[in-house]
């Protein structure tokens, strides 16, 4: 119990999310009306992505100062969830704009940033799966991972501040913009959905970890 | 002394490689052919279009070139003869060379086929010597980031084929960074400021290629 709390506090997150999210009062803005709701569900997912893949980045380079293919697992394992983070925020972010944009795909800078994210680690299991020689695997896995980071991180931070952007909150800043969310929705957002949906895609790669180690037994201890 | 010893390594090994180019002149002419050939199947297919689709065209067919000019550089390079390297220079001299190299070369390519684009498919530039500018920043840009992959893909076996899963998808903020600032060559006008923003922004991206390239590659190299 002592070391699975954060799991009940996932748990607890993601249920009031889900409660919260779906069922309390929102503010009723001009063309976005309910759709709002989606806030909850569509940006958790990038904060979700970001924290995986940054997360994967920091065991690709523990893996370089220190070759043990534990670390790789890591890495590749929040390389994985991260992606289904990706795919679903994408999914969630195109529905949503299928209703006030008129069109799932409109070549915002935001939906291209997302998908040449998801084609850069696309690329990284390819990248893996071409090898197979498992330590030179991991370590080229571990260099493209940090170079393919380096590349795409500035670009989807500095680039949508630079082009004009359909998403709300647009104009310089490409985050949440907190002028459409009230008190309510923001205890929700900052406190439920965020955390909760981070806490998911720790609790995910938890298992597929766990799940590698037991696979890969012979090879950790052999 | 150090740093002189080191420079003199980068020199040895990028002359090495131009010798290479000089002795094997194929490699050369056979990019030479290709960026030829594909201008002049664009031509036959679309003779002179506007001004978007000739600047969309231009930057498509730099990445091409760019991924055959820099495949080459770490496949020609046998077993035998990285060890070789290995034993007397540093890992970070040798991407160095390479990186400095593959600019040489992708600059040349990238201006012959600029030439090549303004007499077969018309001259939408307003300002061409601001598009060129543009373009040699471009050719930089997309050499360094192949340099890096076609290192990384050596490691692989599968050069080519892999190299172009991996850079496609990497380069996209630089190309539509390249293909935004082209614009300003054909006489769009940007607000004040923003051009040159977007031009540093290249140059950092770049600054931040090689500073990876540097750090990375002695990983690759040792086996």
């Amino acid at each position: 119990m002592r070391r699975n709390w954060w799991k009940v506090l996932c748990t607890v997150l993601i249920f009031y999310t889900l409660i919260g999210g779906l069922l309390f009062e929102v503010p009723h803005k001009k063309i976005l009306n309910e759709t709002i709701r989606n806030i909850y569900f569509h940006v958790p997912m990038w904060f979700g992505m970001m924290v995986l893949f940054t997360t994967s980045i920091v065991y690709s380079i523990r893996y370089l100062r220190k070759p043990d293919l534990v670390l790789d697992i890591h890495a590749a394992a929040y390389a994985r969830t991260g992606m289904i983070f990706g795919i679903l925020g994408l999914v969630t972010g195109a529905m949503w704009a299928n209703y006030t944009w008129g069109k799932a795909w409109s070549n915002d800078i935001k939906q291209i940033g997302a998908a040449m994210a998801l084609l850069i680690y696309g690329a990284y299991f390819v990248l893996r799966n071409s090898i197979t020689d498992i330590d030179k695997r991991a370590k080229v896995g571990a260099v493209y991972n940090i170079f393919a980071y380096a590349m795409l991180f500035p670009a989807l931070w500095i680039v949508p501040r630079l082009v004009e952007s359909l998403h709300p909150g647009g104009a310089g800043n490409p985050g949440a913009d907190p002028r459409d969310m009230d008190a309510r929705m923001r205890f929700i957002f900052w406190l439920g959905a965020v955390p909760g949906f981070i806490l998911l895609g720790l609790w995910m790669t938890n298992l597929i970890i766990r799940y590698r180690k037991i696979e890969d037994k012979n090879l950790l201890h052999g | 002394m150090r740093q002189e010893a080191i420079i003199r390594h980068i020199l040895t090994l990028l002359k090495k490689d131009i010798l290479l180019e000089f002795r094997q002149q194929y490699t050369f002419y056979g990019v030479l052919l290709y960026i030829a050939s594909t201008i002049f199947v664009l031509y036959l297919a679309l003779q002179q279009p506007d001004s978007t689709v000739w600047n969309g065209l231009f930057w498509m067919i730099q990445l091409f070139i760019c991924v055959n000019a820099v495949a080459k550089s770490f496949l020609q390079e046998t077993r035998g003869r990285m060890l070789y390297f290995y034993s007397i220079s540093g890992a970070q001299q040798f991407i160095i060379a390479k990186l400095l190299y593959n600019t040489f070369i992708m600059l040349i390519m990238s201006v012959i086929s600029l030439a090549l684009f303004r007499a077969l498919l018309g001259n939408p530039l307003l300002h061409f010597w601001q598009f060129t500018g543009i373009v040699c920043l471009g050719s930089v840009s997309l050499s360094l980031v192949f340099t890096m992959l076609a290192a990384i893909a050596a490691k692989a076996q599968q050069q080519a084929s892999l190299m172009a899963i991996m850079g496609f998808p990497i380069i996209i903020p630089q190309l539509l960074l390249l293909m935004r600032i082209s614009k300003a060559g054909m006489g769009e006008i940007f607000q004040a400021g923003a051009l040159s923003d977007l031009v540093w922004l290249l140059c950092g991206l770049d600054v931040l290629v090689m500073v990876m390239a540097v750090i990375l590659f002695p990983f690759l190299w040792r086996d």
